[in-house]
């Protein structure tokens, strides 16, 4: 049974990793990013697709397998106009558009990257938090419809359930003129066979 | 899974390695639609079992869904789309996800004589389909190659 409590204990783990995540983003990009956790909710599968905008939002998005102690699948979204932003300051290439493929090799491999480096800051965070050995597969990037990127990760849990916990973090940039919210997700979905583990490894049950 | 009426249409967005199963009858006033996830229900490893997502028992489902409105099954026809791979790696169950759920529908088809009218499937890429039970038109919009009829 998973009450507010468990959830609230996976919000502030969550926040651990998306601090750690947030500063790898900020030094790769040469911008103040900030990355937080606003809740940690216990959804549909069209829930989980709201959240990022709607099953029919196109975004970039990054996907890696989760592996090790425990088991799930990790999404990295941005909206095309927030991808194509980061993605030309990084290639110094500002031709560079998600919107128009077939898109270009280093393109495709910087926006890799960059989920890989986010997810790897946030689970190193996660790990050292939780005492687990957690790993994730290389990158995948796909750009089209929320829906069907994300109802790739939804394949294992739906086995269990129809419902799953997202640990949703939203990520903005502070600039002069305050907090821009870009957008972009970064979304940790546990296999359900490794709910007992995390709560385990955080001292609930 | 939902059924409607004429001239009600119906439809999924997003479909990715997911599969949507239409079955209409010829004389076009209800149609249903069914969102396969998985192709076989004995991959289910709890008790709250959702028939719709399973294309065994989700075929089936639907059909009776059809029934209670008076619809032979004698007279129902289908149209399906997506089944794509969105991520070419995978580990146990995701593995070839898209192409098993499109042979599971299709089996499931055959052994109940449903004639598989129209098909959009396979590939990377996601769909958004739309059916309208007036014209038994299904159609396919996909990002960037823009919509097609089928």
């Amino acid at each position: 049974m998973i009450t507010e409590m468990h959830l609230d204990i996976l919000k502030e783990t969550g926040n651990v990793g998306a601090a750690h995540a947030a500063t790898s983003m900020s030094l790769l990009l040469d911008r103040k990013i900030d990355m937080f956790v606003p809740n940690v909710e216990l959804v549909s599968f069209d829930g989980v697709f709201n959240l990022a905008g709607g099953a029919e939002t196109i975004v970039a998005g990054i996907f890696q397998r989760i592996e090790g102690d425990l088991s799930g699948s990790m999404f990295f979204v941005l909206p095309l106009e927030s991808a194509n932003y980061f993605i030309q300051r990084l290639i110094g290439d500002v031709s560079f558009d998600f919107n128009s493929p077939p898109l270009s090799d280093i393109g495709i491999s910087a926006m890799q990257e960059l989920g890989s480096i986010l997810s790897g800051s946030y689970l190193s965070a996660l790990s050292d938090f939780t005492g687990l050995k957690i790993y994730s597969t290389v990158p995948s990037l796909s750009v089209d419809m929320v829906g069907a990127i994300i109802s790739f990760g939804l394949i294992e849990v739906s086995h269990h359930c129809d419902e799953v916990i997202v640990i949703d973090t939203q990520i903005c940039e502070e600039s002069a003129v305050g907090r821009t919210s870009i957008d972009g997700h970064f979304f940790f979905l546990p296999d359900p066979s490794s709910y007992t583990t995390i709560f385990r490894s955080l001292g609930v049950s | 899974m939902n059924i409607v009426e004429r001239p009600t249409k119906i439809r999924t967005s997003g479909l990715g390695s997911c599969v949507g199963v239409v079955l209409y009858d010829d004389m076009k006033r209800f149609a249903g639609l069914l969102h396969v996830m998985l192709p076989d229900s004995s991959l289910g490893k709890s008790d709250c079992v959702n028939v719709a997502k399973f294309a065994d028992t989700g075929v089936v489902a639907l059909i009776e869904l059809l029934k209670a409105e008076g619809v032979r099954t004698q007279s129902l026809k289908a149209k399906i789309a997506g089944g794509s791979q969105m991520f070419q790696f995978g580990s146990g169950d995701t593995i070839r996800i898209g192409p098993r759920n499109v042979e599971a529908v299709k089996k499931e088809l055959k052994r109940l004589s449903i004639p598989l009218v129209a098909e959009d499937t396979g590939g990377s890429i996601g769909r958004t389909i739309e059916f309208d039970p007036a014209t038994s038109i299904l159609n396919v919009r996909k990002v960037n190659q823009g919509s097609k009829e089928i």
